[in-house]
């Protein structure tokens, strides 16, 4: 990316827009929903190496992101520090993906999508019902937030900052891996699961490192979600949040960098603007994801970036094209 | 040493027997052709040569290693690559980065996520290396879903050659070719060195005949000929086979 072209300049006006958002924004409400996008996008990001670029449809993803704000409310509800909640709940969270990985890589597709479905009720039934450890249906409250270099995330502002800072390194590092041997191997595993094996790949230890690096993103930002909520319950378990961010990704463009953010923004305004406005804001956004789905299948991203270029060769040349195929941008 | 060695080897599936005691012994830098009609059980063969499927009884060997048992994936690591019938390729990447993936397949960095593949010279130099081997390298850039038939089959088999296998199972490369598009990978297997043995699998006898040194009749699962060109053209049972009574 040379420093004249346009994704460059783009680029730097989205950073620069991201770094001064409590400035423009100003209200402490609109802050949050903004911390609230980034660490859902955080979660997208995650659920998208697997759908994205390994091919593996998980509907349990709600289980893990609940396993690591669970762990950590729990420790710091039993007089823990921040440090040793935090590194626990990661720990936590690690093992059980590799759980989930073992169990649920004995299949792809339609297999693995169930597998990861009930694996994820299993987490949400225990932390319903076993209520001596959970607290049930009432949840964990955690009663501060954590101290970063010195600086108190009490408020919003200071919160959205140290979410910033979490889903910029998310970003890189997924950028980081996209161009990667182990992502191209990844992305091979998609493709043709068979020849790589035949080129000498080990396919399931691929798919299983890939279900980690997921598992570890999801586990980071289930830490964000309990510090900003300072309350867990049972409900963020459920298989609607695992939906919900399974249609993130997909309605923003599945394996694609910028598609997971864009689906992660939409549903969390939806969710928390539009539903002050309309009550069945559900229905709006069923609609929106229908729409998106008839009309641009491949996802927003790719969608309009297809759109785009056709726009840009019509308004360049006065032939025509056929335009360009769907899905050609996604790697 | 022979470089492969398959020792009465026999698989069924349910009561259909496909391999039927199949002995074979390939010499290094040998050129063997295996032949027999539509069902004969030839692609059956490779797939257990390459492990892709667990043979029932019998062994195989591999430059006097045994590799019955070993898994698929580690057999291009000890020198075994192939191509497939059905053009097996990824579809939506460059043809320099199929290439590449099969050089990175025999490579640790291949578990590498932070470094950028397009930046690694071994990789980049040795795919286009292996490209210009099969003529293609003046298109290396282009998107696989823009290529011709033609020029798929040789992407094949530039990914085999990559991986500089000491033994490379060609299933069928001649499959769906024009005449000019024959006479190229015709070409191009003739140059690949002698110290690569080759299998070939072919159900057109014509098309293969003159590469091969020596030749195995395939025949519901079972070798039934097997020697030089001349000795299997006129062998009667093989005239049996293509021709019938």
């Amino acid at each position: 990316m040379s420093l004249r072209s346009p994704r460059f300049a783009a680029l730097a006006i989205s950073i620069l827009l991201l770094l001064t958002l409590p400035a423009w924004v100003g209200n402490p409400y609109y802050i949050n929903i903004a911390s609230q996008i980034l660490f859902w996008a955080v979660v997208a990001l995650a659920l998208n190496v697997l759908v994205g670029y390994a091919g593996l449809v998980s509907l349990g993803h709600a289980g893990l992101f609940g396993m690591a704000g669970y762990t950590a409310g729990l420790l710091l509800q039993a007089g823990h520090g921040h440090l040793v909640a935090d590194i626990a709940a990661i720990v936590a969270t690690l093992l059980t993906s590799a759980i989930f990985a073992i169990l649920s890589l004995r299949s792809t597709g339609i297999g693995f999508l169930m597998i990861t479905l009930a694996l994820g009720q299993i987490l949400w039934g225990i932390a319903y019902r076993w209520a001596s450890l959970t607290n049930g249906d009432n949840g964990v409250n955690i009663t501060t937030r954590p101290e970063f270099l010195g600086i108190n995330l009490a408020n919003a502002s200071a919160f959205y900052y140290a979410t910033l800072v979490v889903f910029g390194l998310a970003v890189i590092s997924m950028a980081v891996f996209v161009r990667s041997p182990f992502g191209a191997s990844v992305r091979g595993t998609r493709d043709q699961a068979r020849r790589m094996n035949a080129l000498g790949y080990n396919v399931w230890l691929i798919r299983f490192m890939a279900f980690l690096i997921s598992g570890f993103w999801t586990g980071v930002a289930g830490l964000l979600f309990v510090y900003y909520n300072q309350f867990i319950s049972p409900q963020v378990m459920a298989l609607q949040t695992s939906a919900e961010v399974l249609l993130m990704v997909i309605s923003g463009g599945t394996g694609t960098l910028l598609g997971p953010v864009v689906g992660a923004a939409i549903v969390v305004i939806m969710k928390n603007v539009v539903s002050a406005y309309i009550e069945r804001w559900n229905l709006v956004l069923g609609v929106i994801f229908v729409a998106i789905i008839s009309f641009m299948p491949e996802g927003l991203v790719p969608g309009t970036a297809r759109l785009w270029r056709y726009g840009w060769h019509r308004l360049t040349s006065r032939k025509p094209s056929a335009g360009d195929k769907p899905g050609d941008r996604a790697q | 040493m022979t470089a492969l060695h398959v020792n009465a080897l026999c698989k069924s599936f349910g009561g259909l027997r496909v391999t039927a005691n199949v002995n074979l012994a390939v010499e290094p830098g040998e050129r063997r052709l295996i032949i027999g009609p539509n069902g004969a059980g030839k692609t059956t063969l490779f797939n257990l040569i390459t492990g892709e499927i667990t043979p029932d009884s019998g062994s195989i060997n591999l430059f006097g290693q045994d590799i019955t048992h070993a898994p698929s994936r580690h057999r291009p690591h000890l020198g075994m690559a192939r191509t497939y019938q059905i053009i097996t390729l990824f579809g939506r990447d460059t043809i320099l980065r199929n290439v590449s993936l099969a050089l990175l397949g025999l490579s640790p960095l291949r578990w590498n996520p932070f470094i950028n593949i397009d930046r690694r010279p071994e990789l980049v130099d040795q795919a286009r290396e292996a490209l210009a081997h099969v003529g293609l390298e003046a298109i290396a850039e282009r998107p696989l879903s823009q290529t011709s038939y033609g020029e798929r089959r040789r992407v094949e088999i530039a990914m085999a050659l990559a991986q500089k296998p000491k033994i490379l199972l060609l299933d069928e490369p001649y499959a769906g070719l024009s005449i000019d598009e024959r006479r190229d990978v015709q070409q191009l297997l003739r140059k690949i060195p002698r110290d690569v043995s080759i299998v070939m699998i072919e159900h057109n006898m014509d098309v293969a005949l003159d590469f091969a040194e020596k030749i195995s009749v395939l025949h519901f699962g079972e070798v039934i000929v097997e020697g030089t060109r001349a000795e299997v053209v006129n062998d009667p049972r093989t005239k049996e086979v293509y021709l019938g009574h």
